[in-house]
């Protein structure tokens, strides 16, 4: 780990104007910004502690929706009586990552912001695009188990490792966020990139910026839902192919679709074309299936991995069948 | 009457040490004035270092020394002197010898600095350059250059027996397979770490994580040209090893190296990352021929195993003893060649051989009932043996067969659908699997010194390990027992090199060998007992024989007569206030070797597999263990679950994947090298079966370290094939494989 310095702020426009500092990041939990210190992935020069900063609050908004502090805790988050009651989908997708250590630490907006779990990012005497630009991709031809099928570039192949997020594409939420040019919002699918040719950016979130909150819109989907998580172990691991399944029923028919993957892009998939397609129909499993592969289209093995283009078909039909259920969890 | 210890579960004596922090792990010890040391490693896995800039690193102020193969002293050179107790046959690996890379993550550089965060800093700075040679890595890629190494590190292959081939061909039942599995790495929760201190004298004292502190001194003594009684090594709590600890490793010479040359003491601690740069369980390819009659007679096996080793050393284990001990069968022929790569030896982990072997064999056997159309347990009966068909000896003990009643028993495997697939719950296809195994149960010449003290106290000691396993305790209940003792006023004493000669802790021979000396040391106590008594004049003691008293509840007396007793403490008052010692070395009887002594399982699996997504979970499991005189139930009972628990690790979960165009292990953290987590575990029921053994030891116990894993994992590959229909041949076995 190399040297760096410590700042505590006490306000976001404080934290803003101390992050404009070359080599200045944000640190809230630190569940993921650490350990990346500690094996030299990521070396700020400068921390700004921003864990002070009354951003820890989950309210209702004049549009009927729930605005979630970026500072309250991924566990606050799930465990928070509107949460659960008006968004259990969001729940559920928390409460299936990390551990409850991890939860108890990891704030909303450092969920957004989590790096890349690629193997190669993690090892500093590997190429890899990611963490140095232009050294290459290993994983492209290494071991690529975990990696993207879909929206990759020939530069990187990396997941965002979130399930929140996955959950909060599903529901269509906002980032807020400041920064010297004051505020603005984010709808959740903008706010992470694909890699492209510039794989070291994550999202679209400019450094001297900060995350004030996650706006929930009014629908929370709360009776038909599903998060199912796809992982080699049972508990703390990450995603191979999760869903976020969510319906809006009249009966058996369907009104309203959504469904974001997680695990299997540079950030929560989701093909609202495909979704579309499900209005107005049954809730059976052949349009399940067609709606799985039109999520898949143009999706790409690169050998590991290969198998989590099927397995991803097979998760979203399972979900949506689990969602018209009402089970949430697999 | 008097107090039976063994047999009867005891809470651990180290237990409250443990719980409160004050057992001391080597990393933790205080030591005055102690530098600290952070290794740099290689980043490639063949070919030269170029150059190694360590200037960068050398200008921060608090950075006393980067060790590098460029200024690293020159010791001794001679491979002997690099030799430990468990070295394979070669040339054992050198830190900082040369310029020259053997494997990926090679130790190449120490950085020594005050503190640790200083080191690892600089540790950052030290620039490389290498010169890259083509490595080779791919083991599948080079199995067909697999040799015969010149000598086995264990025992050769057994012999043929019979006809194999032919007996093969002429088999109306057939089976011909090939099994696999990756490396997988030890990660004990302790991380291996040494402490090592010059005095002034040119003595050494050093605390290491080892599990045998002997062979870290004659490592050292040899490596560094120390006469060995000025080499002292503590080792008095390890937190788990697993095999990774019996070999001395690459921190302890390098906190030697350090402390000598700056003439200071030096910590070196290997982080989570770096676990994984040393030794590991091999990749492994075995092919099975398994000939059968139609009503199910095994008539040949064939069992050729190719194991990864390193370019430097012949790695080997016991993968293909297997057939001659677990069934009958008149023609077996077995062998055993390794494949050669840039990759550091691979190094005894949990069951070394018995994990890979009967993984192998276990899927095999379970194959062939299929193709007899027999019950897999029934199938096994079929083909039981009482004799080691390697050796053509008996064997001691063998209650396999109650290991399999009352494990079915417990199961409810005579419920059981032959067919696959013929269980469902709703998406869930429920599979029954069982598979056995065996672990010999070897007795190594171990020494042990006993001293009571007027006081009544007694102190048994002894230079093993205790890597977690409970070896203080059980060492303690036998003390306690064979003197008679409350078990309050015994201790046991270990991880101190200037203690009585022990074995290496492993091989799960420690109970027996360890546990026999310290039996044996306290009835040579006992008549050392007998004769003060006898020397101060108690004449119920006169003519009495060292056989003709007993020892119990604090007093000496006569066997034949009970109420004829003496206080201990009584006759120590009259030893002029000495304490009483004795001495002993046990070695194994030399009845021992008219038998073959395993200890046996028989595991019985539950599995459910998702029919569209290929996920497994188990949610039952049935361990039978017939391991002899299980001298403490309860921390027996953790060592077995310890065992299943990784079993089920190595059936589903763990693999190190080497990443061939870097030649380099990729997945080198616990986020990425899965291990079970408490979710993926489900109720384990532990049975111990009663079997008596006067044969193995003095103390009738076969040892429970390793017997816990080696039929875990086939019979969850066995259960899978009952749930699913699909045979799988390689580990660990993933969702992808299943859809």
């Amino acid at each position: 780990m190399r040297p760096f310095t410590f700042t505590q702020v006490q306000d976001v426009d404080t934290a803003v104007q101390e992050v404009s500092a070359e080599g200045a990041k944000f640190i809230a939990g630190g569940t993921n910004l650490l350990d990346l210190m500690k094996i030299d992935v990521m070396s700020p020069s400068h921390l700004v502690d921003i864990t002070k900063i009354a951003l820890n609050t989950i309210e209702e908004t004049e549009e009927g929706g729930l605005r979630l502090g970026a500072l309250v805790t991924n566990a606050d988050t799930a465990y928070h009586e509107l949460v659960e009651s008006r968004y259990p989908l969001l729940s559920h997708a928390i409460l299936a990552g990390a551990t409850a250590q991890l939860r108890n630490m990891a704030t909303n907006g450092g969920n957004l912001l989590q790096r890349t779990r690629c193997y190669y990012f993690y090892d500093t005497q590997t190429p890899c695009n990611k963490r140095e630009p232009g050294s290459g991709c290993s994983a492209i031809k290494g071991y690529n188990r975990d990696l993207a099928i879909l929206g990759t570039s020939e530069h990187c192949i990396a997941t965002h490792p979130s399930d929140m997020c996955v959950a909060l594409a599903a529901l269509e939420a906002t980032v807020r966020v400041k920064g010297p040019q004051g505020e603005r919002t984010i709808p959740f699918a903008e706010f992470h990139r694909l890699p492209g040719d510039t794989p070291h950016l994550d999202s679209n979130l400019q450094p001297d910026e900060i995350i004030t909150a996650i706006d929930l819109p009014a629908q929370g989907f709360a009776q038909h839902y599903t998060y199912l998580k796809l992982r080699d172990r049972a508990s703390y691991a990450f995603a191979l192919v999760s869903v976020a399944a969510a319906l809006d029923l009249e009966g058996s028919t369907i009104k309203k679709a959504r469904i974001a993957l997680g695990g299997v892009a540079h950030k929560p998939w989701r093909v609202p074309e495909a979704e579309a397609f499900l209005q107005g129909k049954e809730v059976t499993t052949e349009n399940f299936r067609r709606v799985a592969e039109a999520y898949l289209l143009g999706a790409k093995g690169y050998g590991d991995n290969t198998f989590k283009v099927e397995l991803a078909k097979r998760a979203i039909v399972r979900a949506l069948e689990q969602a018209t259920k009402m089970e949430p969890t697999s | 009457m008097k107090e039976n210890y063994t047999g009867k579960p005891a809470n651990r004596v180290d237990g409250h040490a443990k719980v409160t922090g004050t057992a001391k792990y080597a990393a933790e010890f205080d030591v005055p004035n102690l530098a600290h040391g952070v290794v740099v490693n290689s980043a490639i896995a063949k070919g030269r270092i170029k150059s190694i800039d360590t200037s960068e690193a050398l200008a921060l102020e608090g950075v006393l020394e980067v060790f590098t193969h460029e200024n690293r002293p020159g010791y001794t050179w001679l491979d002997k002197h690099y030799q430990d107790e468990d070295s394979p046959p070669g040339s054992p690996f050198r830190p900082l010898n040369s310029d020259k890379i053997l494997f990926s993550m090679q130790p190449i550089a120490l950085v020594v600095a005050e503190t640790f965060e200083l080191a690892r800093y600089a540790a950052l700075l030290v620039k490389v350059e290498y010169e890259r040679e083509p490595h080779s890595t791919d083991f599948e890629a080079n199995i067909s250059n697999a040799y015969k190494p010149k000598k086995y590190k264990s025992t050769p292959p057994p012999d043929p027996r019979g006809d194999a081939e032919q007996a093969f061909a002429a088999a109306e039942l057939q089976l011909e397979e090939v099994y696999s599995h990756t490396a997988q790495h030890h990660n004990p929760m302790e991380m291996h770490a040494s402490i090592a201190i010059w005095q002034e004298d040119g003595s050494l004292i050093i605390y290491d994580k080892i599990q045998g502190v002997q062979n870290s001194q004659e490592y050292i003594s040899n490596a560094f040209g120390v006469p060995k009684e000025k080499v002292q090594v503590y080792s008095p709590f390890v937190g788990g090893a697993f095999g990774s600890g019996l070999r001395p490793q690459y921190q302890l010479f390098l906190a030697v190296l350090a402390a000598r040359e700056l003439k200071r003491p030096v910590k070196v601690v290997l982080t989570r990352q770096q676990m994984f740069s040393f030794g590991h369980r091999p990749t492994t390819a075995q092919r099975i021929a398994m000939g059968a009659s139609p009503d199910g007679k095994l008539q040949a096996i064939q069992h050729n195993a190719f194991g990864e080793t390193s370019t430097f050393e012949d790695y080997n284990e016991d993968v293909v003893i297997w057939p001659g001990v677990l069934y009958h069968c008149d023609n077996v022929q077995v062998s055993h060649q390794l494949v050669s790569l840039d990759v550091y030896t691979p190094l005894d982990m949990r069951a070394p051989g018995g994990t890979t072997g009967t993984f192998a064999l276990e899927i095999a056997i379970d194959e062939m009932a299929y193709k007899a159309g027999l019950d897999p347990m029934e199938f096994r009966l079929k083909n039981y043996t009482d004799t080691d068909l390697n050796e053509g000896k008996p064997f001691s003990s063998k209650e396999l067969k109650e290991c399999y009643r009352q494990g079915a028993e417990r199961f409810g495997w005579a419920n059981r659908k032959m067919e696959p697939r013929s269980m469902k719950k709703g998406h869930q296809l429920i599979g029954w699997g069982m598979a056995h195994g065996g672990w010999e149960a070897k007795q190594k010449e171990a020494a042990a010194k006993a001293v009571l003290s007027p006081e009544g106290k007694l102190e048994v000691s002894c230079a093993t390990a205790d890597i977690g396993t409970g070896t203080y305790t059980v060492m303690t209940q036998i003390a306690a027992e064979t003197m008679g003792l409350p078990i309050e006023d015994v201790s046991f004493k270990l991880g101190d090199s200037s203690l009585p000669k022990s074995p290496l802790e492993g091989g799960s021979w420690t109970v027996s060998s360890v546990g026999s000396a310290v039996k044996q040391v306290c009835e040579k106590l006992q008549e050392e007992f007998l004769k003060v008594a006898q020397k101060s004049g108690h004449e119920i003691f006169k003519d009495a024989k060292p056989e003709e008293v007993s020892f119990a509840n604090g007093r000496m007396f006569l066997s034949q007569a009970p109420a004829q007793s003496v206080l201990l403490l009584e006759v120590l008052a009259l030893n002029e206030g000495k304490p009483l010692e004795a001495k002993v070395s046990a070695k194994p009887a030399k009845e021992q070797q008219k038998y073959s002594s395993y200890s046996h399982s028989a595991t019985f699996a539950e599995v459910q597999v998702d029919e569209d997504l290929g996920t497994v979970k188990v949610t039952r499991l049935v361990s039978a263990i017939a391991g002899g005189k299980i001298i403490n139930p309860k921390t027996a009972r953790s060592q077995i679950l310890g065992g299943t628990v990784w079993g089920i690790g190595c059936a589903l979960e763990e693999h190190t994947v080497m990443d061939n165009h870097l030649g380099r292990f990729i997945n080198h953290d616990l986020d990425k090298y899965h291990l079970p987590v408490n979710a993926d575990i489900p109720e384990t029921d532990v049975i111990f079966v009663e079997e008596k053994d006067e044969i193995v030891n003095p103390l009738g116990a076969k040892g429970l370290g390793e017997i816990g894993i080696v039929s875990v994992a086939p019979a969850i590959a066995n259960a899978v094939f009952h749930a699913t229909g699909k045979r799988i041949r390689r580990l660990p076995i993933t969702l992808d494989m299943l859809m």
